[in-house]
Order: structure tokens, then sequence, then C-alpha cells
């Protein structure tokens, strides 16, 4: 069998940690190779050293047969390899065309001629599928039409070894489905195609061949047909996982929250339509709620009224039977609502400091960490450590660490650790597994189990079919701004709640429970 | 799990490297100007200072406290997440608050010189938490608006001292002296520095670096403002009321420039508000000394003090022929370079690493993947 790359023995070292050792790895002509493991086990090193923009210490590359010294992503992109990155390399107010020919435009006397690469580039999407309109501004489209024009970068580029940096994380499913039929597509017209991951189904759903990376060491590459979600998971995190979520049933107590007919303008000048239409409904002690939806159907900005980080136009919100609607975030925070927000470095995490100090973010002024206006550096020492061990918060030195440089897993599990200690009586979890292994997954969502059955209420806003059927007691879903359905996951099929997600099919308007 | 945090000592060692390269260049432009003078001269400058012993450490000290407090203001700001680049305003209105309440306010006795120097606190932090104001309700860039400040400040500080009588000096252009019961006390620094100009404004600059010290350090005040320097959204979402911190944050560093006007033109050494339309380079040194002191307010402390060292040296270039704005020179060639921390951190990690190279450690947790 010939291999189009094989990169063989490749070892690259960064102060203090091994990212990747020894590691093996071979892509064959017209196939798409899933590359799989936790976050930080490598994946991104491994790549970023096929596409030259680390040296390895040690190993060989060896392209189409010859080996290879690749110095930096020009020499990368002369061998025909190209790479669609996680966060996309795009210019925002230049046009999907300019972004294409971006770096190797056709000129003739130094003046751009751009008729030929738009006949190219129309050409391309033809071909693939890849439908964009060539005059837009990238500030202007959706993230998976960025995505292409990222893919018809490199399709112009004649490139025929496509990387796909966790293409999905960003996308909504319905995206998703068409990125896959993509990629089937073009390993159908000669390209080969690694597929850097951590979600089992997508490797289920298009993969023939998966490679497996475990803390910067190479576990093995199956062949995905003759293997199974619950085998790859295994090899990828070293032990079992539990993939479903193992709940007993549970009878909802009093009302915690009560959403009252809450309406929210858009704050984007030049719109009128209600972002947040006319919403009521109730989470009661020990249940999951869930709102599943479409990201943009108006979740983020309720979540936003609930947190007090925005205002409501009309309607009312009460907590423990008290109308909040107008009190503080600071008011919210000390009065039983807990919050795991959507951008974990946006609004989660203080990225700059430390982990203890992050740990304390939303207690510091608290009698037990503050006296007379002074910090108390020791109990605020002790409460970090306690977190750490207790939910085994890994990082590179303890609670001195700089939040920064975890891992994406760990940051979230330091946010879920500090929102669960204020023993909230309302926890919002909002997209809590985004972008986070199978490992941490499971543990986020039994951690959510726990709380739900320590007599929490958790309102969580999930964009994935699965953990919305996997952990909810009951589905609201979420469509341009109205809840039009209220389910009961028991009684419902993923691609029924699929059809009310997309709004092909309703409940009658705004119902109330 | 490590005890107590490990000290790191990158910044420093950068700054001295900044120092060395500024001073390597100090000589290389001693030696193109005058070639045979150039060590004599270069000694001076190294020297210079101590020529007159005691004295001569009391005026490096003197000379030092304006800028120490200039660079506070800018340094505190600066771990805050904003840049003041409006101390040189901020110090001249404070100078302003001060003159004003020492040439005004007479017969209130001892009192007098505390009543100016708080008048100059009052005055700078006013000055200073406009640009904050802005910047935190109409997101105004808080560097232009203090910009913009520096003018307004010079400006409407000249044209009230020439246009208000009792305060205006017009045979010299200049403010009147304020009375000798404003003028800063020595504290006994007059004994330890015989004959040199120092007073007890070094010995306020020394405490207020040692408050802004505690305040971000050890402070919950401190941990939400620097909290909002870093991340506005998640001091936003932990509750921290934002706007107010960095309301409060320029309002400070406004307060810490202003006292250093305070201080400098209640010395009584025959400092005056000079109607010149020039903005007061105290503040625009103040910058070099914060980020020589990598905006640490001990090291802002040590930076002051040694580019006070530097300057005061400096005069006794003129021995040589030499014109004394090559220490002007050294010390943008310092900040240069000390702008270049970064480069000598990979220097020192790649340095550290060979050293213990093999049996490098495989930090369980941690994660150096992208």
């Amino acid at each position: 069998m010939e291999y189009i790359i094989e990169m063989l023995n490749i070892t690259k070292e960064f102060p203090g940690i091994i990212a990747n050792d020894d590691i093996t790895l071979q892509l064959k002509k017209g196939e798409i190779h899933a590359l799989l493991g936790e976050n930080g086990a490598g994946k991104s090193t491994l790549m970023s050293v096929l596409f030259g923009l680390y040296q390895p210490e040690k190993g060989t590359i060896i392209v189409k047969g010859k080996e290879e010294k690749i110095k930096g992503p020009l020499d990368a992109n002369a061998l025909g390899i190209g790479m669609v990155h996680q966060h996309f390399k795009l210019v925002h107010n230049f046009t999907v065309l300019q972004n294409i020919v971006l770096g190797i435009e056709t000129t003739k006397n130094g003046i751009l001629k751009m008729d030929d690469a738009r006949k190219k580039v129309v050409e391309l999407s033809e071909r693939y599928n890849l439908f964009v309109d060539p005059d837009a501004y990238i500030s202007d489209i959706t993230v998976g039409m960025q995505q292409r024009v990222e893919i018809l970068k490199m399709l112009y580029r004649d490139n025929d070894i496509l990387i796909f940096d966790e293409p999905t994380a960003v996308l909504t499913p319905q995206e998703i489905e068409e990125l896959m039929q993509i990629m089937r597509e073009l390993t159908t017209e000669g390209k080969s195609i690694l597929f850097i991951t951590h979600k089992l189904n997508e490797i289920k759903a298009v993969a023939d061949r998966c490679s497996v990376l475990r803390r910067g060491k190479y576990i093995g590459t199956v062949k995905v047909s003759e293997t199974d979600k619950q085998m790859l998971s295994e090899m990828m995190v070293g032990r079992k996982v539990n993939l479903t979520v193992e709940k007993a049933e549970r009878t909802p107590g009093e009302v915690v929250l009560e959403v009252n007919d809450v309406t929210m303008m858009s704050k984007k000048e030049g719109h009128t339509k209600n972002v947040v239409e006319h919403v009521s409904f109730q989470v009661k002690k020990g249940e999951i709620v869930c709102i599943a939806g479409i990201d943009g159907n108006g979740q983020t900005e309720l979540v936003h009224a609930l947190t007090g980080l925005e205002g409501v136009n009309s309607g009312s919100i009460q907590l423990n039977g008290e109308d909040i609607t107008k009190k503080s975030i600071r008011y919210r925070n000390t009065h039983g609502m807990s919050h795991i927000p959507e951008d974990r470095h946006k609004h989660g995490l203080v990225l700059d400091y430390n982990l203890a100090y992050n740990l304390v973010l939303q207690q510091y002024f608290e009698k037990e960490f503050n006296q007379a206006g002074f910090i108390k550096q020791d109990a605020v020492n002790q409460y970090a450590d306690l977190l750490i061990e207790k939910y085994d918060i890994r990082s590179g030195q303890g609670r001195e660490t700089k939040v920064r440089s975890m891992s994406g897993g760990n940051q979230q599990k330091a946010i879920v650790a500090r929102e669960i200690m204020k023993d909230p009586d309302l926890l919002l979890a909002v997209q809590p597994v985004r972008g986070l292994d199978v490992g941490a997954i499971e543990y986020i969502h039994k951690e959510l189990v726990k709380q739900r059955d320590a007599g929490c209420a958790i309102l969580l806003v999930s964009l994935e079919l699965e953990e919305v059927m996997n952990l909810s007691d009951r589905i609201l879903v979420m469509f341009e701004g109205k809840i039009v359905a209220d389910l009961d996951p028991k009684k419902v099929t993923i691609n029924e709640l699929g059809l009310y997600m997309a709004g092909s099919k309703r409940e009658g308007d705004s119902h109330e429970e | 799990m490590k005890n107590r945090k490990q000290i790191d000592f990158t910044g420093a060692i950068s700054s001295i490297f900044a120092i060395f390269i500024g001073l390597l260049v100090g000589l290389i432009v001693l030696m193109l100007s005058n070639y045979r003078q150039a060590l004599p001269g270069f000694f001076t400058i190294l020297t210079g200072s101590l020529t007159h012993g005691m004295k001569g450490v009391g005026q490096v000290f003197y000379y030092a406290t304006p800028i120490i407090l200039t660079g506070l203001s800018v340094g505190f700001a600066f771990k805050t997440g904003l840049f003041n680049i409006g101390a040189s305003g901020q110090f001249i209105v404070g100078a302003f608050g001060a003159v004003y309440v020492g040439i005004m306010f007479k017969n209130i006795g001892s009192v007098h010189w505390i009543i100016a120097v708080l008048a100059s606190v009052l005055f700078g932090a006013i000055w200073g938490s406009v640009p904050g104001i802005l910047k935190a309700y109409f997101n105004v860039n808080e560097v232009i608006a203090s910009i913009m400040m520096n003018y307004i400040g010079m400006y409407a500080v000249n044209w009230t001292v020439k246009g208000y009588k009792p305060l205006f000096n017009n045979l010299r252009n200049e403010s009147k002296n304020v009375a000798a019961t404003a003028e800063i006390p020595r504290m006994g620094l007059d004994s330890l520095f015989p004959g040199s100009s120092v007073n007890g404004g070094f010995i306020i600059a020394v405490i207020t670096a040692i408050i802004i010290f505690i305040i971000l350090n050890k402070t919950t005040f401190g941990y939400e403002l620097k909290a909002v320097g870093y991340n506005r959204n998640a001091s936003k979402y932990a509750g921290i009321n934002e706007k107010k911190s960095i309301i409060l944050s320029m309002t400070i560093a406004g307060a810490v420039s202003g006292l250093a006007g305070g201080l400098l033109y209640l010395a009584g050494t025959g400092k005056h508000i000079e109607i010149v339309d020039k903005l007061a380079p105290e503040g625009f040194n103040g910058i070099s000394v914060a980020l020589l002191g990598v905006c640490h307010p001990i090291g802002i402390l040590f930076a002051g003090i040694f580019i006070a060292y530097l300057t005061a040296g400096g005069f006794y270039l003129q021995l040589f022929e030499f014109s004394t704005e090559i220490i002007d020179i050294i010390i943008a060639v310092i900040i240069y370079f000390s702008a270049f921390a970064l480069i000598v951190k990979t220097l020192i990690a790649k340095y550290s690493k060979r050293k213990h190279s093999k049996g490098s450690i495989k930090s369980s947790g941690s994660e150096g993947g992208i």
C-alpha cells in the first residue's frame, strides 16, 4: 500500500513537556485519516510539525516517497499540504475572492488580474459543491461559510493533502453534516485528508482509519469500520469511559427560576426584530431543563438576561420567588445563582490570573477571603488546593499556574469547580462541554447530574443534540427567539428534535407549562 | 504542589541587561564625539553623583522624587490595564493645586504644607478621573483622552497663573514664591545629606510606592482593579463594577502624578510654574521609569533612583565639554532595550534548558499542546 505521507518517529519537546514522543503517522492516498486524542494529547503539535511551524527534535517526514525537510508553511504548500486551522486565518475586511488568492495573486505588470482567479474559484466551488459568494466580505458570512473559504483556499493552491484541525468545533449540526459530505467528495476526487478531532461520532461517520494519541504518545492505528466508539474512547482516554449518562428518576421540587414573558430587543443597529420574544418557563429543584436550539436563536441573549449581563425590555425574572429582573450581577451571584458561561475565555476566566485567584473570582469579597479589604492569601490558597484536589484540576504549577497556560478541559473544570462550590440553587450551564474531550465531558456531565440529585435546579443551554437527549429531564426548544416546544426527552427522537430546532415543526406558539 | 511563590527575577534581569546595553551605547556615543575624553567622561556619568559625597546622594533622591511618583502613576495604571500617558498634565495640575494653596492660604500654620500637598493630590485625581470616566462610559481610548488632558492642563494652568494677579510674578513671568510654611519639611534628611535639596518628599514617595504595592497585591480592591485590566468581560460577569474600577484606577494614577507635581513645587528649591508652552517632562520620564521598573512599585522606586543618579552624574559631563543630552540618549537606549525583555527571557530559558537538558521532566498534567 502506498503512503502519501509518512511521519516516522517524530519527537517534539517543549520546555518541561514532551508534546510528541516517538509518534508515527502514515496517511494513504485518498483516505480520510482521523487523528484522535484528548485536549493536549499532541495532535495540534504533530500537525504543526507536518505544516512546518515546528521543527521536530527527532524523526523523518516522507512525502510521496521522498524524505523532506519542511521548514515552514511555504515548504508545506509546495509539497501540496494545506491546512484549515481551528481558528480561521482570514482577513475579515477582504472579500472571499481576495482571501482565496491572498499570497498567490495573479498579476500582470504588477497590477492585479482577478478575472482568471475568479474563474478558477467559481469552477472549484462548482466542482466540489462549495458554494460561496466570491464578492461577500468575510465579516458578513457565517462561520460555516468561512470554513468553505478556507477549504477553497487549499484547493485553489492545488493542495492534495488536506489537514482539518478540529473543523467541527465551531459548526452547527447541519453545517457539520455538510462538511462531512464535502470531505467525502474531496476524497473521491483523489485528495487525502487528515482530520483532527476528539469527537467520536464524526470519526465513525467519515474516517477510514484512525490514529490515536494520548499524552504525547502514539497508541495505535485502527480501521474505523472494525472498531466502535467505546473502543476508540478507551484508546484515547486510557480507561473505560461511560458514554451515556446514568441518572436516576427524580421528581422535581419547588420552582427555583421563573421567567415570565421576557422580551429583548436586538442591540445591533438596524435590527428591529426581537431576539427574545415573550419567553416564559420555569425550572424546578432537582431537574435539568435544557434549552436546545441552533446557535443564534436568542439563547445567548436569554442567558445574559438571566445573569444580569444585559437588561430585558419587558417581562420579569424570579429567583426563589424574588424578583431579580433589575438586580445587579453581584446580587444574583450571591443569592443562589451560578453560571458556567458559554465563552470561558471571554467571561469565565481572567486568563492572566493564576488558578487560585480564578477559583475565588466569585467569592474573593466574602468574609472567608477578605478581611477589612485585604485578601486572606492563606485562605485563598487553602481553598484553591481543596478545589484542585477535589475536582482533579491538572496544571503545571498547581494553584500558581497562570490559567492561560492550562488546557481547555482543565480550564473548564476550574470554572465548574468554582461555580458548584458556591452551592447554588440554580446552575446555568451554557455549552459546558464545548471543545472538550470525552474524558472531560463524562466528568462534567456526571457533576451536573450530581448537582441535580443534590437538589439544584439546572438550566442547560446546548447546541449538541446528543448532550440534550442524554442529560435533560425536560427540553425547551428555542427558535427565532421563541420557545416553540416543551418536550420530554423520553418521548421524542433526535430527528424530531432536529426538526423543532430547524423551525419546521412547532407545538403552538410560546409554550407555557 | 509547590510551596509558596517562586519569585520571578526575569524582569529584574532584563532591566539590568537593558541598563548595561544603554551604558555601552552611551560610551560609544562619547567616543564618537570626543575620543580622548570618552573614558573619563563615562566614568563621570557613573560616579559624578557621588562627587560631593552625601550631598550628591541627597541630590539624587531629590531628582528621583517626582519621577518615582509619575512612574508609580504610569505603572499602577498599566497594571490595571490602562496606559496613563497623561501623567504630565496631572503633574502640572497637581503642582498648580499645591502652589495655589501655598500662596493663598497663609496663616494656617504648620499644617499649611500638608493642605497644599493634599490639594495637589486632589487636583491630580480630578485630572486623571476625566479620561477614566470617558473610557468607562463612552469607551474613549484613555491614551487619546489623557494626551488631550495634558495640553488642556498645561494651558489652563498657564492661563490661570498669568491671569490671576495674586499668583503671578510678572517680572519673571512665573508663579510667585509659596509661603515658607507651605514648603515640605526636611524630616531629618538635611542632617543625613547636608547641603542637598532633598526633603520629606522623598519619604512620601517611598511610602506611596509601598502603599501602591499593598493595594495591588494584598487587597481585594487591587484584585478587582487588576481583574478588570486583564479581562473586563470576565470581571463584569463576576459582578465587579468594571466602570467604577476603571474610573478609580485612573483617579488614583492622577492623584499620584499630582502628588509628584505638588512635592516638586513645594520643595523650596526655587521651582516656580513658568509660563512656557512645554509639557512637564517629569510626566514622560514617568513612562520610562515605569518601563524600566517593569511596572512593579518597588522596581519603579529603584528605577527612579537609578535614572536620577545618571541624570545627576550627567551634569558633570560639561566639565569634559560633552553636552548633557548624552544622558538622555543613554536613558532612551536603556528604555528601548528594556522592551526587549522577551528576548532576554528566551535566552535565559534556553540557557537553563541546556544546563539541565537530558532528564527533562515530563510534568504530569501541564499541557504543552496547542
